[in-house]
């Protein structure tokens, strides 16, 4: 038995089983749960990191579930891509994790730590799998596990907010059902390489049925990737959210997008008659207006939570600028954009919930209040993410967002892509400044009573490292982008993925 | 003759009219109702997407030339399982939220008929009394 071969399943086996050893040890023995989860984190972004350097030579590697050949079993895929995500997602869980733990905000709750294990379990299986129904499957187990996480620590607002979000997945969960029944019904196959190479077989009759069916499927992955207009239910949602936990949900918008990657050019790519690239006239004029109106969200936001989800809106929108083109150098530049949109906006919320520990009854308000501790030191990792997000020099942002316009220009819509990022960064710069200049720089009235509390400096850890992460892609970002480009010629290349999932036929 | 198409269709067509127009209601007992008639749609939109046919073989074996789809099947009993986990966890959150916030509105606004001020503190009192 070949373990190197097995290493693809760990990242779906490893949370397996943390979630429940952690649920069962963590009334009794807290440091102990506390252990199996940081321990169940750093085995995924091992073997994360184990499966990237093992896709660097090009090969796509394929994981047949039971042994069951494709397309009768599920298949787990690991490619560029999926093995990027999975990194993501493991350094994601583990800065949510640690801030998590040294706010004390997984005591919240009694189970912070299994439902953050099974959200694990969910992102990485809809990174992994290569079967579009086992996608359904693991979006609505990451969603399961995403519902007791937002409404982690209780409170009103977070359950009023919860409601929507759950009302808004199930009716997106049905929808993404009703698109799988129609495809499959037309092609008779759920895996994705099977069903792109079957599609071109549908009869005349059928075409309108297909273009329905896709479009049904894009609109899911546009609900859960927050494109305007199906923006609505992300900004309360987020806000507020615990923000270890929100902080960990800058990733689930983003698989929205990963689906969007992986399925339009597989199932939908030249041969789907009618549904060929059927997504791409409708999602780059969704994707300018996702901009704008996140950044203009970021401009008019009253507290920094709210910032944060605004800028997660709009970066998202900047990404699908990019993707919405599907080539190669507009993807890998996308993709370049998406790991580094992921890590700023996670820093957002993790800062606003410094600033909110920090000034006792202003919370995180955009509002001059009186001096509070290490004013300085938080004020300057607000700086640093914030330049980050809207894509200054010289953090990673301005990287994504010169790759992105670089990229576009050779598009025909090229115009609307570069208006949309420089007028969001224009209006992202003001809105930024003037949160900073009020929260860090004024100083306001003192408060009835409130007395700003004393923090110790270690809630700084997890943004600091999210930032240092960030500079750390801008320092290697020949090498990040080399990879981006790499993986996107992989994922575009859909008769490769085909011939690697099925076997040469 | 009606066909055994057209009864399926036009039954999940009302699901699907019923469970949207309650889904948009303001109060969360409709809401749930609306999701659960959706979802019912769904379940039976997955089965038919195996085609609708009477007295086959369900297993395929290499005697039998006709037989019913059996992937349809195993997918609404994963699509089944999930929805119905989905709305009892929605019961419950709906539930907590109208014991917190003492308002049984999607969007958390105080109820019409009664002032949410009393209501929350009905609520409040009700929960002192059981502690």
């Amino acid at each position: 038995m070949n373990l190197a071969v097995h290493l693809a399943i760990a990242p779906i086996v490893i949370p397996a089983l943390a979630a429940p050893l952690a649920l069962l040890v963590m009334r009794r023995r807290r440091r102990l749960g506390i252990t199996i989860s940081f321990a169940s984190c750093f085995a995924m972004l091992a073997a994360a990191l184990g499966l990237l350097v093992q896709s660097r030579d090009g090969i796509i590697r394929t994981y047949e579930l039971g042994d069951w050949e494709a397309p009768f079993g599920i298949v787990l895929v690991t490619d560029r891509l999926a093995t990027i995500m999975l990194v993501l997602a493991a350094v994601m869980a583990l800065l949510a994790l640690l801030h998590a733990v040294l706010t004390k905000a997984d005591r919240d709750g009694w189970h912070f730590h299994p439902l953050l294990q099974f959200q694990l379990l969910g992102l990485n299986g809809a990174f992994l799998t290569g079967d579009l129904f086992n996608l359904f499957v693991f979006f609505e187990v990451l969603l399961i596990a995403s519902y007791g996480l937002m409404v982690h620590g209780q409170g009103s607002a977070r359950l009023k907010a919860g409601v929507q979000y759950v009302v808004v997945n199930i009716i997106g969960s049905s929808l993404f059902l009703i698109a799988l029944g129609l495809l499959y019904a037309l092609t008779g196959t759920l895996n994705m390489a099977d069903m792109g190479l079957r599609i071109a077989a549908i009869g005349p009759d059928d075409q309108w049925l297909l273009r329905v069916a896709a479009l049904l499927l894009v609109s899911v992955f546009a609900l859960k990737a927050a494109l305007v207009p199906l923006h609505l239910w992300l900004p309360r949602t987020y806000a507020v959210a615990t923000p270890a936990v929100a902080a960990l949900f800058a990733i689930m918008t983003k698989v929205g997008v990963y689906s969007l990657i992986r399925v339009v050019p597989q199932v939908l790519g030249d041969d789907a008659g009618s549904a060929a690239w059927a997504p791409a006239p409708y999602l780059l004029p969704a994707a300018v207006v996702t901009a704008v109106v996140g950044f203009a969200g970021v401009f008019v936001a009253r507290r920094l939570s709210e910032q944060a989800a605004y800028a997660i809106i709009g970066s998202t929108g900047t990404l699908m600028i990019a993707v919405a083109a599907w080539q190669v150098d507009t993807l890998g530049a996308a993709l370049y954009y998406l790991v580094h949109s992921t890590l700023a906006g996670a820093a957002l919320f993790l800062i606003a919930d410094v600033v909110a520990r920090r000034r006792a009854s202003f919370s995180d308000t955009i509002s001059s209040g009186p001096a509070f501790c290490q004013r300085q030191a938080v004020g300057l990792l607000f700086l640093a993410a914030a330049i980050a997000t809207v894509g200054l020099p010289p953090l990673s942002g301005f990287i994504g967002k010169l790759l992105i316009m670089e990229s576009v220009a050779d598009t025909a819509s090229w115009g609307w892509a570069w208006t949309a990022i420089l007028l969001t960064t224009l209006a992202g710069v003001i809105g930024f400044a003037r949160a900073g200049s009020a929260v860090f720089w004024k100083e306001g009235p003192v408060s009835d009573g409130a007395e700003p509390a004393h923090v110790s400096r270690s809630d700084m850890a997890a943004p600091a490292i999210a930032i240092l992460l960030l500079a750390a892609l801008s320092v290697a970002a020949g090498p990040a982008t080399a990879l981006g480009n790499a993986a996107a010629a992989q994922v575009l290349d859909a008769p490769a993925t085909a011939r690697a999932v099925l076997g040469e036929r | 003759m009606i066909s055994l198409e057209f009864l399926v269709a036009s039954a999940i067509g009302v699901l699907v009219a019923g469970g949207i127009y309650l889904t948009l209601r303001g109060r969360t007992f409709q809401v749930v109702l609306g999701l659960t008639l959706f979802s019912y749609a769904v379940n039976l939109f997955l089965f038919a997407s195996g085609r609708l046919v009477v007295g086959r073989a369900p297993i395929w074996s290499k005697s039998v030339t006709d037989y019913a789809d059996p992937l349809p099947q195993a997918l609404v009993l994963t699509a089944i399982v999930i929805t119905f986990g989905m709305t009892a966890l929605a019961v419950i959150l709906m539930l907590r939220s109208f014991l917190e916030t003492g308002s049984d509105q999607v969007d958390g606004a105080p109820c019409d008929n009664e002032p949410a001020a009393d209501r929350a503190d009905d609520r409040a009192d009700d929960r002192e009394d059981a502690a």
